[in-house]
């Protein structure tokens, strides 16, 4: 693939960041009572998102988890839009209809979060089977974690994508814990990419908290996908720093030593290590510009939804259908 | 003007509306020969038996610019679909706010009588009516079923077009024109002033015939076919029950919460309706049990003319008939 610049690497830094500072701050609005129902924090898992959306046009299209913000701000949402939706307001994406579980903006080809594990799946195949028939060289990219690698979606997808060479890349999130369920004790084999070869498509196993190799990784997968060669799955090992939803009775089972591991593992830390040692591309005054930046951003985000009114409740009856 | 079957009707509005746009695609574990003959096997297509994936796939495609028709067969095989059908495709144009439009007709065959037991004798629509975000319609003509499934097909949201096993080789005046039926408007299909039965399906033939015998018996009966159970016609139905003041439901469901509870809520809810009522209503569905294999035992549950006929002289206020018809 072609050598990602100095710029690029900047670009996928501040992606991360401002997913960070995105997620911090949705989870204290969480906390103060501005936000509702539930909240699932992406923070650990920013390279991710953004590594493999940078592999992506607007026209390509994605689909996520329950855990989507992430993916969200990487396909170059509107945080105002977002943070509004998640305050449910009418300004919001989705009119204060969706909220955190389906936060969605399909003008960019984000077909929205999903609260069912593996119930994005087989959607954006559907949305890569539309890419094959347009005949324009699209493809569509599928987000999901370690637990949907189990769901008979999953498999389902996998088999149709294969035997019609979908463009579709299929991006298994797997951060090692279903809630607090163990991929080690729930999931039959350790790499979930191995399960590629059961479908006969490529696997690939991808470091997940190094924003670089995941972009390699699937700029070959879209690639691919582009020549009419079919799907790709490719496995992101990573981790979320947090628990499994930010609600005050959410347990997290995991043992500390490894969450702490992991924490060392950054993928913020370890793209701005790469960016200022490895190149000299990032100096302080830049890394502290990058940071106000993106906290402005966020501040605007807040404030916009705080500013936005509440939809009327009338409005419920609308959007069932279509007109 | 000439006659076909039922079943020719649909495979005649799948191909006329397939003709007329391009985004137009077919899923289904089988290709249907005719139209994998006229429009090849890219926009016809045969898939793996993975109902579910189908579902999502056709929601997807959907949200992209194509309008895909999915054909889930007997309706037994949607049930693995469940989640993409119930929380996708139902919810999924609200819970967005509206972003995407999600043109998707589901084709599915319902009813029994064919002795092939419990898991492929159903009837389940009313599962899907207490949804929100789902329109379905339920012909049972083939007139009915070209205009229908063509509004289906043009309809911008998901549609789910329930076919009746059991009237697939039902015959019928058939226009060749393009004409289309709207949903939420029901059909007399016979006039009359003592009774009203609103049936549904096969059961509207059932209705029919039971009306001829009653006739002969001095009892006039109107048959109403809703036709489209969402969005239903409440309208025709209260003006029937007003008219004649006593109602019988017929559905091969079984009763419980079924399409017949909620046009007997239909009325019973509506003052003046209610107030027009000479009698309590009577509902003839199925006995509520997993459909049985042995003939015998399947006809003894699924109702028929007899029953309907029985239940016309009941709200009548006659005893039930002890001869045949």
């Amino acid at each position: 693939m072609s050598v990602v610049t100095p710029e690029q690497e900047r670009a996928m830094l501040r992606t991360m960041l401002t997913i960070r500072r995105f997620e911090e701050r949705a989870s204290s609005a969480f906390h103060a009572g501005d936000i509702h129902g539930v909240v699932h924090c992406y923070i650990g898992e920013e390279a991710v998102a953004t590594g493999v959306c940078a592999a992506l046009t607007r026209e390509d299209k994605i689909i996520s988890t329950h855990r989507g913000h992430g993916h969200c701000i990487a396909k170059g949402a509107d945080l105002n839009r977002m943070m509004a939706e998640l305050y449910g307001r009418q300004a919001g994406y989705c009119k204060g209809k969706g909220g955190s579980m389906h936060i969605a903006d399909f003008d960019i080809g984000m077909l929205g979060a999903n609260g069912i594990v593996a119930g994005g799946i087989s959607i954006i195949t559907g949305a890569g089977l539309a890419a094959q028939l347009d005949g324009l060289g699209r493809v569509a990219v599928g987000f999901f974690g370690d637990g949907a690698s189990n769901a008979g979606p999953f498999h389902e997808s996998l088999n149709i994508a294969a035997c019609w060479k979908l463009p579709v890349i299929y991006v298994c999130e797997n951060n090692l814990w279903a809630v607090n369920t163990p991929a080690a004790s729930s999931v039959s084999v350790r790499d979930i990419a191995d399960r590629a070869a059961g479908y006969g498509i490529p696997g690939v196993v991808v470091d997940g908290n190094d924003v670089l190799a995941v972009l390699e990784a699937a700029s070959a997968a879209v690639a691919r996908a582009r020549a009419g060669q079919g799907p790709t799955l490719i496995e992101c090992k990573t981790y979320r720093h947090r628990r499994h939803t930010e609600r005050p009775d959410q347990l997290d089972e995991r043992p500390a030593e490894e969450v702490q591991a992991w924490l060392r593992q950054d993928p913020i830390e370890r793209q701005v290590m790469r960016l200022r040692e490895q190149q000299g591309q990032l100096n302080d005054e830049e890394w502290q510009a990058m940071e106000r930046e993106v906290l402005r951003a966020v501040d605007a985000a807040v404030a916009f939804a705080q500013a936005s009114p509440v939809p009327l409740p009338e409005s419920a009856l609308e959007d069932v259908f279509a007109p | 003007m000439r006659t076909i079957s039922y079943a020719a009707a649909i495979t005649e509005a799948l191909a006329e509306e397939m003709r007329l746009d391009p985004t137009i695609f077919h899923l289904c574990t089988d290709a249907p020969g005719p139209l994998l003959r006229e429009f090849g096997p890219t926009r016809v297509r045969a898939t793996p038996i993975a109902e579910s994936a189908m579902t999502g796939i056709a929601i997807g495609a959907a949200a992209s610019g194509y309008r895909p028709i999915v054909d889930w067969r007997l309706v037994t095989f949607c049930f693995v679909a469940m989640d993409q059908i119930v929380n996708q495709a139902a919810k999924i144009h609200y819970m967005f706010g509206g972003q995407a439009k999600f043109p998707i007709t589901f084709r599915t065959t319902v009813g029994g009588g064919t002795r092939r037991a419990a898991q492929h004798s159903q009837s389940p629509y009313s599962m899907f009516m207490n949804l929100a975000g789902l329109k379905m319609v339920l012909p049972s003509t083939p007139y009915d079923m070209k205009g229908l499934l063509k509004s289906a097909i043009r309809d911008d949201n998901p549609v789910i077009v329930f076919e009746a096993g059991r009237l697939a080789a039902l015959t019928g005046e058939v226009p060749e024109s393009d004409y289309t039926i709207p949903f939420g408007v029901a059909d007399i299909k016979r006039a009359g002033s003592d009774v009203t039965v609103v049936a549904l399906a096969w059961l509207v033939h059932e209705a029919l015939a039971a009306a001829q015998v009653l006739a002969t018996e001095g009892i006039s009966v109107e048959v109403i076919d809703p036709r489209s159970l969402v969005p239903m016609d409440a309208d025709t139905i209260r003006d029937s029950v007003r008219k004649t003041g006593r109602l019988v439901i017929a559905d091969e469901a079984g009763p419980t919460a079924g399409a017949s509870a909620e046009i007997a809520a239909l009325v019973t809810e509506d003052a003046r309706t209610f107030a027009a009522l000479k009698t309590s209503l009577e509902r003839v569905c199925a006995l509520p049990v997993p459909v049985p294999y042995a003939p015998g035992l399947e006809d003894h549950v699924f109702p028929d003319r007899k029953r309907i006929a029985d239940a016309v002289r009941r709200v009548m206020g006659e005893q039930r008939s002890r001869t045949a018809g």
